[in-house]
């Protein structure tokens, strides 16, 4: 956190300050571990391991907050007879489907109450999975059944609290010593704080960036994470809570509002071809009816009609045909596949940079290669627009500038005091920047150029049944300036949706199911309440108390933590006054408090649903988790989930030790791209060493932003890899010197640098030497400092869940000197490939 | 004259994140040092210069770690120390006294700065500083060194590099106050079982009175690469510049005295004589700064600098 | 003649003149006039800083039609005022002279950039646009009705404004490019 995001760590260190205690676990000692009361070295990638071993160590000693376990989460749940674990499996769940490598998740089901049958098998299953449809849960639950049958007791053994304790009893303090490398003594301690400041009167907060998520296992890392803190009722409190640190300004919002291939704004599902016919059948199949999610037909047709206005009604499906279908994985690296495969002709690269930038460089550099036509639109010419003419595939020989035949077309972006516009932040705030200045020469704004492009395209329509989506778009956005350039606040408003009277709504509660809102973002609707640009709000922090409502705006509704109806107990009282943070006033008939309550705000603690109530009338007034269909916090996922309902240790896809738990080594969903541009190392002692990347604080991601800048390319100039001293020692590695990693997807050559900071860890009874490479650099990008591509290195092995990529964990052999040139280092490669 | 206004820099909350050293260039406008690799930890800047006015400085420790299960691992660092170093602003600033243009002098906040538009770039504060702060730079000759942003104070800004960090190991104020303050965290340390915190450069009475930008250190100063005994390298200087100044008169005595209300040659001799800023007896003059500089090269080795230069580039 | 002309301005001679030898007595004219650049600020835009997703305050002080300083908004209860090193070298990400400012082509197997102007460029994208859509339309898959192209792909980094990819979706999905995606996703 130190290390990425300076600013944020003050509050760590301010906490410090007050007497917290902070751990820092991580494969190596960065700035974070310098500030850390205590540094625990883990091997990379054995994350669920020390996460599952807390598990059972709340569960084993009775440590957990069994009243808010109780009231709050799914604890109770009976869970279907037919689930099988991965403790009966060898490391499978029941459901498994060898042929498709896709599990059934039905048996994972909570029990059947007898009146209905579960409805869970909507979601999941091969269609679901393939479609990364887990990414929808964004915003809200899959659907369970609202009032399963439970036992208070959690001494019935199908009960979710019994299931855990089975799951985890095998993660112990000895299995985190022999895969994790961290000895018995430091897991006490942690175990010890951890549990110590939990309760009514402490919080632990747990903190994650991309060290927990670019696995394959990525989306149950986090998982095992919010086990632990429902366990030890950490969520929904101040000071509680798992937090994604996330790298880049507003990548927060660019899944709200994604530019991704499966979801929709506010985090509904793109219609898949074979899962949604039309609106009904994507409405019946996309989430339970209880909770907020059961509102989801207001939300799609709000979105509709902010879309296709006049031209979407009732009658039309409110033109839910016009949505393109998916039928399967089309994302990132799939994408790169059909680049390859030549069924992608044009693609657009908007201030990115795949070809440093992404897993497998090569891969994507052979995707551009064969491409008809390519935008880049950047500050600076980045690798992505040049590799043409300077990429690593002219230097071996594998390409020839003459023979490429894309054509390019760079457009020079404005940067971000040249427009204004909202980042959405790492915590949901919504910030509205203002302009300062016009761009200069050619450089626009990415609203200029697709707000213009629209234009230009719909001008080029025709009466065909294929243009009529296009042609019926609501387009219209006032224009100013000598660039005629949108406006972004006319765009913030469409996406906070207005109602019957044109004025813009102010809550999301407003929407209707009947056409009569539109809504371009449900989980951004009150962004413009009252025709106030919210997110542009700068009441001075010293004007306001801690929680600062008045500084931007954060979805949804402007709650600053999420589920804060936890942080009072059932009876609506704060459970301690420390604590307190929102509660329930019995004399207004309302809750109340620091923060915008994350209920409703009338609804009693000792309401009941009454029979076959839907949506958030299904909700007890107990219920904090208001967008889940059974308002409760999930141990266990009987739902949504394409990889298990729990999570279970699995090595990534390459490393060098066994899975000591399962036969199952790796996560048997993975999604793995079996093609020659898509190599894997073999296991076995060809590559003896793990792998690891991560960012300095120095340079910003692949460094487009930050090499061509004098003042941060002086403080780290060049790529360096770190060392520990024996494996410097035994390669015969002075400080300084050049080494050549490699993996079966290329070779590169870094600088050495040799720190006790890396740790070689005794892992299994063997000791693993970690090495970390930062991966800023590139051969160009208009950047003072180049280097080898660091993400060349990486594999093309995904989440099961969320298509992200195994970037932190990977094998590697490090040879001394730098790297051959040429065919020669084609050669080398082949002898690690074949060899 | 108003209050002094000082530094205290506090690094035992630093993160080494740098912010200091490029807040400082933005606001300065300072040019980029080169783009070497040092592999010297994190540090790629080397040491304070012409046009680097704040410097971070990594030092990696090793001490015996505890691992039962692998008896070889005593060599992990478990102390990674990090400081931004600076310019003092000696309340005795060997820079000033030895600066024959008048370039150098003291501003109404008691800080030391450098004006561009006179330095001459003779170069004679270089050697003088005790700490090897004050450079001249490549292709500009003129020296240059922090500023303690004196325009921006003049506005009633807190320097660049003070408002920047984002740990607020770097604190900007009124000097007394910085001092007490950091009396009470050096006290707050200790308690916490940090007996090896200590203050560096607060007193008045070490070889440059005291500095205008003093620090709160983890282990001995020279182990950031700070000399352990500062000494202003012109202690004996006011006699000897009594000499000069006379001689000087002597010559351009004629034409500049026509000039001046009153005579004031000698009373300007005697108010340089007569001023506080020197205080304790006689030392060896001009040594610190030979000192410091061999101490500099020395740490530069010791973190594997010369292993580079050795040939492996 | 004493007190002005240049020498008077001469230091030594000031120094000899003044009471604080190496105070006041020094001080150049343009010492003198010193003043923290961003008073002279035409304009002061509240802004964010563009790195890591903590949401830094950034005040923006342009001058003449120039960005003259970036530094932290103490305003804000997020970052107190402060920023980072990628965060303070803001002012250097919008004004270096590596950036790109013109528009760049460059013709299939062509070994050169050659220039374009921007109106051109923008119509020629539309071209292609209309005319991939069309050559790679797909009306219906595995059977079932999808609408849609897989001719055209995207990818945008996650400093993209709320409103430029809500722009970017709403345009894509009309068109029927499905292959939308984000660094938000790796």
């Amino acid at each position: 956190m130190a290390e990425c995001h300076p600013v944020g760590f003050q509050w760590v260190m301010e906490a410090k300050a007050r007497g917290a205690k902070v751990f820092h676990v991580d494969p190596r000692f960065t700035r974070t571990s310098a500030m850390a009361d205590r540094y625990l070295p883990i091997r990379a990638g054995s994350d669920i391991v020390l996460l599952g071993a807390l598990i059972n160590h709340v569960l084993d000693n009775g440590l957990d907050f069994r009243a808010y376990v109780l009231a709050y989460t799914n604890a109770a749940t009976i869970v279907s007879e037919d689930f099988r674990d991965t403790e009966d499996l060898d490391g499978l769940f029941s459901g498994w489907d060898p042929d498709t490598a896709t599990y059934a998740p039905r048996s994972w089901a909570y029990a059947a109450t007898g009146e209905q049958p579960p409805a869970e098998h909507a979601e999941g299953g091969r269609r679901h999975a393939e479609a990364a449809g887990p990414e929808t849960y964004g915003a809200g639950g899959a659907a369970a059944h609202p009032s399963p049958r439970t036992d208070p007791t959690l001494t019935h053994p199908r009960c979710v609290y019994q299931i855990l304790k089975r799951h985890f009893a095998r993660y112990t303090p000895e299995l985190v010593e022999r895969l994790c490398g961290i000895p018995g003594a430091a897991f006490a301690e942690l175990a010890e704080a951890v549990t110590a400041n939990s309760g009514r009167e402490r919080t632990t907060a747990w903190v994650y960036s991309v060290g927990w998520t670019q696995h394959t296992v990525g989306a149950q890392y986090i998982r095992t994470a919010a086990i632990l803190q429902l366990l030890l009722g950490n969520v929904g409190r101040p000071g509680g809570g798992i937090m994604a640190l996330r790298g880049h300004a507003s990548i927060q919002g660019s899944t709200d509002i994604p530019t991704l291939f499966n979801i929709l704004p506010g985090y509904l599902a793109m219609p898949h071809a074979h899962r949604h016919e039309d609106l009904e059948h994507y409405l019946e199949r996309e989430g339970g009816e209880t909770g907020f999610w059961g509102n989801r037909r207001s939300y799609l047709v709000s979105l509709l009609k902010a879309w296709w206005g006049e031209a979407a009604t009732e009658d039309n499906d409110y033109c839910f045909g016009h949505l393109p279908r998916l039928t399967g994985d089309h994302g990132h690296y799939t994408t790169v596949m059909g680049q390859i495969d030549g069924t992608v002709k044009g693609y657009f690269v908007i201030g990115e940079n795949p070809a440093v930038g992404s897993s497998g460089g090569r891969a994507q550099r052979l995707g551009l290669a064969n491409l008809d036509w390519l935008v880049v639109r950047d500050l600076t010419l980045v690798e992505t627009a040049t590799f043409w003419r300077d990429g690593p595939e002219l230097e071996t020989g594998e390409m020839r500038t003459e023979d490429i035949g894309t054509e390019v077309f760079f457009l020079p972006a404005a940067s971000h005091v040249e427009k204004e516009g909202t980042f959405t932040n790492t915590q949901r705030l919504l910030q509205w920047r203002e302009k300062a200045l016009d761009p200069p020469g050619d450089c626009r704004s990415d609203l200029w150029f697709y707000y213009h492009l629209g234009r230009l395209v719909r001008r080029r329509l025709s009466d065909d049944e294929i243009d009529r989506p296009p042609r019926e778009l609501t387009w219209d956005y006032p224009v100013h300036g000598a660039h005629r350039e949108p406006s972004a606040e006319a765009v913030l408003r469409e996406i906070n949706g207005v109602g019957p009277d044109g004025r813009a709504l102010s809550s999301s509660t407003q929407l209707r199911p009947d056409g009569s809102t539109a809504c371009g973002c449900w989980i951004y609707c009150g962004v413009y309440a009252d025709e106030v640009n919210q997110a542009a709000r700068r009441r001075p922090r010293g004007e306001q108390d801690v929680v600062a409502p008045e500084w931007g705006w954060a979805w949804p509704a402007n709650r600053r933590i999420l589920y804060n109806r936890a942080s009072a107990d059932p009876e609506g009282r704060p459970w301690s006054e420390r604590k307190a943070y929102v509660w329930w006033d019995a004399e207004r008939g309302e809750w109340t408090g620091h923060d915008v309550p994350d209920c409703e705000i009338g609804k009693p603690p000792d309401y009941l649903p009454p029979e076959g109530a839907r949506a958030q009338d299904a909700l007890a007034g107990t219920d904090p988790f208001i967008m889940q269909s059974d308002g409760k916090g999930w141990l266990y996922a009987p739902s949504g989930l394409a990889d298990g309902p729990m999570p279970a240790h699995y090595e990534p896809h390459e490393s060098p030790v066994a899975n000591l738990l399962y036969g199952q080594r790796a996560n048997p969903a993975r999604r793995t791209y079996d093609r020659p541009e898509s190599p894997y190392n073999r296991p076995g002692p060809l590559f003896p060493y793990v792998l690891t990347t991560y960012r300095l604080t120095e340079h910003h991601t692949a460094g487009g932003m930050s090499r061509p800048l004098a003042y941060l390319a002086e403080l780290q100039p060049e790529l360096f890899c770190e060392m520990d001293p024996r494996l410097a020692a035994r390669l015969g590695l002075g400080n300084g010197d050049w080494a050549t990693i490699v993996t079966s997807r290329t070779v590169l050559e870094a600088r050495v640098l040799v720190t006790g900071r890396m740790r070689p860890l005794r892992v299994e009874g063997r000791v693993i030497h970690q090495i970390g490479l930062p991966y800023h650099w590139g051969w160009g990008g208009g950047g003072l400092v180049t280097g080898d591509v660091v993400n060349d290195l990486t594999p093309l092995v995904l989440d099961p869940n969320v298509y992200i990529q195994e970037g932190k964990a990977m094998t590697c052999d490090v040879r001394p000197g730098r790297r051959p040139r040429g065919r020669a280092m084609l050669d080398l490669l082949e002898t690690y490939r074949h060899g | 004259m108003a209050e002094r206004m000082g530094f205290f820099t506090d690094t035992s909350v630093c993160i080494g994140c740098k912010a200091c050293e490029v807040a400082c260039k933005e606001w300065n406008q300072l040019p980029d040092d080169g783009f070497v690799f040092e592999a010297t930890s994190y540090d790629n800047t080397g040491m304070l210069g012409a046009s680097t006015w704040r410097h971070v400085a990594f030092i990696e420790q090793s001490r015996p770690v505890q691992v039962p299960s692998d008896p070889e691992a005593e060599d992990s660092v478990d102390r990674w120390l990090m400081s931004s170093d600076v310019c003092k602003h000696c309340t005795h600033a060997a820079c000033l006294d030895v600066c024959p243009t008048g370039a150098l002098f003291r501003t109404e906040f008691g800080t030391v700065v450098v004006q561009s538009d006179i330095c001459n770039g003779c170069g004679y504060c270089v050697p003088a500083c005790p700490y090897g702060v004050i450079d001249r730079r490549e292709g500009d000759g003129r020296a240059w060194k922090c500023t303690m942003c004196y325009d921006r104070q003049l506005g009633g800004l807190e320097p660049a590099c003070a408002k920047a960090c984002p740990t607020d190991s770097i604190q900007f104020g009124p000097l007394d106050e910085l001092r007490e303050r950091a009396e009470e965290r050096v006290a707050r340390l200790r308690a916490d079982g940090h007996e090896e915190a200590r203050l560096y450069g607060e007193s008045p009475s070490d070889g440059v009175g005291g500095a205008g930008a003093f620090f709160l250190l983890l282990d001995e100063p020279e182990v950031y690469g700070l000399p352990p005994d500062p000494v202003a390298t012109t202690r004996d200087l006011p006699a000897m510049w009594r000499w000069a100044g006379a001689a000087a008169l002597s010559v351009a005595g004629a034409v500049a005295l026509a000039f001046l209300n009153g005579g004031p040659g000698l009373k300007s001799g005697t108010s340089l004589n007569g001023g506080t800023f020197l205080t304790g007896g006689a030392g060896p003059k001009g040594r610190a700064f030979l000192k410091s500089r061999a101490f500099l090269k020395g740490r530069a080795l010791l973190k594997g600098r010369a292993l580079l230069k050795g040939g492996t580039r | 003649m004493p007190g002005s002309g240049w020498l008077a301005r001469w230091p030594v001679i000031r120094q000899l003149k003044g009471e604080d030898p190496r105070g006041s007595a020094a001080r150049s004219a343009r010492t003198d006039a010193l003043r923290p650049r961003t008073e002279r600020a035409d304009t002061v835009a509240r802004s964010v800083c563009p790195y890591c997703a903590v949401g830094c305050g950034q005040l923006v002080y342009v001058e003449d039609g120039r960005v003259t300083q970036i530094e932290g908004d103490p305003d804000s209860p997020i970052s107190r005022g402060r920023l980072c090193p990628k965060g303070s070298a803001s002012k250097q990400l919008v004004t270096h002279p590596g950036r790109q400012t013109r528009v760049l082509y460059r013709r299939p197997h062509g070994t050169e950039w050659e220039p374009l102007d921007l109106d051109a460029a923008m119509e020629m994208i539309a071209d292609r646009v209309v005319r991939t859509r069309r050559e790679t339309w797909e009306q219906t898959c595995e059977g079932k009705v999808v609408r849609r192209t897989m001719g055209i792909a995207g990818l945008g980094g996650a400093t993209l404004d709320n409103e430029e990819n809500y722009l970017m979706k709403k345009l894509y999905t009309a068109l029927g490019a499905i292959q939308i995606e984000n660094q938000a996703r790796i």
